[in-house]
């Protein structure tokens, strides 16, 4: 059956770990890059990551078709996002407060809808193995890869792209610079905000899918233990180029397998200290990378955090 | 932290108590007298497929009972809100017996808030009362080491490998001793079968828990069982990598039917009715109750389709070993995993010994470490 392979798993699950965990932050870090960009924060993605994972759950158990459940995650995600553009495009609405505020919403309602649907047993959305050249068993296991993480880097590049070419990246990006330089182009910067976070909302919640749907891919109530938060601060990491959020994202979940893989080595004295490594990383990461003369470079200049 | 804890619900308590006594309509009976009120607390929610799922089913099995009202309140934390939610619990439903059924809960919270309510009850899941505690706190347990040793038995006889793995949450006494009765169990069959044992931390970190048991899988495991709060991320992980599965807590055969060779269960509805049926008729529980498979604390799943017939075989005639008392799975010769002597040859620990609930070591076969 598996293949004894020594300490060669340690360099395997940290592959493994940075496609399996990593989804969840990619999604919910593009979404969030994409709002921000337009000069909004939202902090609620957490909450609705949650609601994504319930109600993307939920859909593919009612229906049977994990896809219909990726669907109604986006759809609900979207809501939320929609309701968040639309209460700070009041005056004198602040975005991280409600973004707080729809964040323990988003996990209120989750938990509340979610109750029928923790012990039943919805389908898994469909992976590819890309591991067929190997015969050892853990290479196969390591690389089978979900569609939504394929989506997710597809988006990255797409966005990436969308930002520096196109129309609407320039739309984005002029009203999250500047809301005067875009009211002078005509432009209206509340809706374009208003649409940017809805959109960004949509992806939280197809992110929450993958948890719920995939992987660890059941629901309950522990499911995202703070991926949504941590997706956020990772925005910032990347310096709000989706490129550089996808990197963040495979980064951030190869580190978190290091901590199980080191124990099932051998290594396992010290097990909380490793569990921390993602943070250790980051942190270590950001203080090479600082620079006192750049520290907002590429910071959109109408982010409440910059202005 | 010299201040009472205040909670809404006590707040809510006092002033309806000034709004006059009517404001809160009490069930009553015929008699005049008022139902008891169990209060039940659980760290995570009640339907986990898990710890709290067992708990929740023997607090079912208490609210169908006359007499009885039932409060319940899920997701409460190891911290001042466990003191909150007990209370509000006796302050706001009058609630005459609690069942604080998370280990976290034991000291301080419940030690703290027992003396200041000389007529409530606590019940505490899982702690250890000793003498000179507060007399109206009671601990009680299952012997489930002993569920987990008839767990090895079939891991022993399913494995190819020679390697099981176990996902567990914190290094505590009684996980630690699932994690040294499943290898023992498993060493009945084949004294070269070593466990690997990955601790998450948690009680409860769905990703995480998936990442143990991949990570086990990958390590070459392939029968692996757990005690995290809710199994079903174990189990599902691991039934999709091709291992073999031990349930925990519950029964998670639906989870993996193919998979599932057996597991070790609570069955609280027997042990709950009992204690509460006690305190009805004016009756008081002891400080310290335990029990195992012969007490109906702890019952084990229909053995799975892929358990052999000397498996089986084995299984059955350990459990009548167990079931006639007794029994002591961790017995000499044993060293534990550093080297250092448990048990000398002839010294055993039966089920019931106290020395097995102040556990800090990893037999010999476990790879792992308690820190």
């Amino acid at each position: 059956m598996e293949t004894d392979l020594g300490l060669w798993v340690i360099p395997l699950a940290i592959i493994g770990g940075a496609i399996r965990v990593s989804t969840p932050f990619l999604f919910v870090s593009l979404g969030e890059a994409l709002t921000e960009r337009s000069g909004r924060i939202n902090l609620g993605l957490e909450g609705t990551l949650v609601f994504g994972a319930m109600s993307g759950y939920a859909a593919a158990y009612l229906t049977g078709s994990p896809w219909l459940g990726v669907f109604a995650a986006a759809i609900s995600g979207a809501m939320f996002g929609l309701l968040h553009g639309l209460i700070c495009s009041l005056p004198k609405v602040n975005d991280i407060a409600v973004g707080i505020a729809m964040m323990i919403l988003g996990m209120g309602l989750a938990f509340y809808f979610g109750k029928p649907f923790v012990q039943p047993v919805a389908p898994n959305l469909p992976s590819i193995g890309f591991g067929w050249w190997s015969d050892v068993p853990q290479v196969r296991a390591a690389l089978q890869v979900n569609v939504l993480f394929l989506i997710g880097a597809v988006l990255a590049v797409a966005m990436w792209w969308m930002f520096r070419s196109t129309r609407v990246g320039l739309i984005v990006r002029v009203v999250g610079d500047s809301t005067d330089a875009a009211r002078a182009m005509g432009l209206r910067p509340a809706l374009v905000r208003i649409c940017a976070t809805a959109v960004g909302g949509a992806f939280a919640g197809v992110g929450g899918a993958y948890l719920s749907l995939y992987y660890p891919g059941s629901w309950n109530e522990g499911i995202s233990s703070g991926q949504g938060l941590m997706a956020v601060a990772l925005v910032i990491f990347a310096r709000w180029n989706p490129l550089a959020c996808f990197g963040a994202a495979l980064l951030f979940g190869g580190a978190g397998a290091l901590g199980p893989t080191l124990q099932s080595v051998g290594v396992s004295e010290g097990y909380y200290l490793f569990f921390a490594a993602p943070y250790v990383l980051t942190l270590g990461v950001l203080i090479v990378t600082s620079s006192p003369t750049r520290a907002m470079t590429g910071a959109p200049g109408e982010l409440s955090i910059t202005k | 932290m010299s201040i009472p804890p205040f909670s809404r619900r006590r707040f809510l308590s006092g002033t309806a108590a000034l709004a006059g006594a009517t404001a809160m309509p009490q069930l009553a009976f015929a008699d005049g007298h008022a139902p008891l009120s169990v209060g039940f607390i659980y760290v995570g929610p009640k339907d986990d497929f898990g710890y709290n799922q067992a708990h929740a089913e023997g607090a079912a099995a208490v609210k169908a009972m006359e007499g009885v009202t039932v409060v319940e309140e899920e997701n409460v934390a190891e911290t001042i809100d466990v003191q909150k939610s007990m209370e509000s619990m006796i302050n706001f439903d009058e609630t005459k017996l609690l069942f604080p059924t998370s280990f976290g809960y034991f000291d301080p919270h419940v030690l703290e808030t027992a003396p200041k309510h000389p007529d409530v009850r606590f019940q505490h899941a899982a702690g250890l009362w000793s003498e000179g505690m507060p007399t109206n706190v009671g601990s009680y347990f299952g012997y489930i080491g002993m569920g987990q040793y008839l767990n090895g038995i079939t891991a022993g006889h399913a494995t190819t490998t020679k390697k099981i793995g176990f996902v567990a949450a914190k290094p505590i006494p009684q996980v630690l001793l699932n994690i040294n009765s499943f290898l023992l169990g498993a060493r009945q069959v084949d004294p070269e079968i070593t466990c690997q044992v990955i601790f998450t931390g948690e009680w409860s970190l769905a990703v995480k828990e998936a990442e143990a048991t991949n990570a086990l899988a990958d390590a070459g495991c392939d029968v692996i069982t757990c005690h995290v709060d809710g199994p079903k991320v174990v189990m599902e992980t691991a039934a999709g990598r091709d291992a073999y599965v031990c349930g925990y807590h519950a029964n998670q055969s639906p989870l993996a039917p193919e998979k599932y060779l057996t597991g070790a269960e609570w069955n609280w509805a027997g042990v709950y009715t009992g204690m509460v049926q006690t305190v009805l008729d004016g009756g008081t529980i002891d400080n310290f109750v335990r029990g195992g498979l012969a007490d109906g604390f702890i019952k084990m799943s229909p053995l799975g389709p892929a358990v052999s017939d000397a498996s089986r075989a084995q299984f059955e005639a350990t459990k009548a070993q167990i079931m006639a008392g007794g029994f002591a799975a961790i017995k000499g010769p044993l060293n534990d995993n550093s080297g250092n002597v448990i048990a000398a040859a002839g010294e055993g620990f039966a089920e019931d010994d106290i020395a097995l609930e102040s556990m800090d070591y990893l037999v010999e076969g476990v790879i792992g470490s308690t820190s």
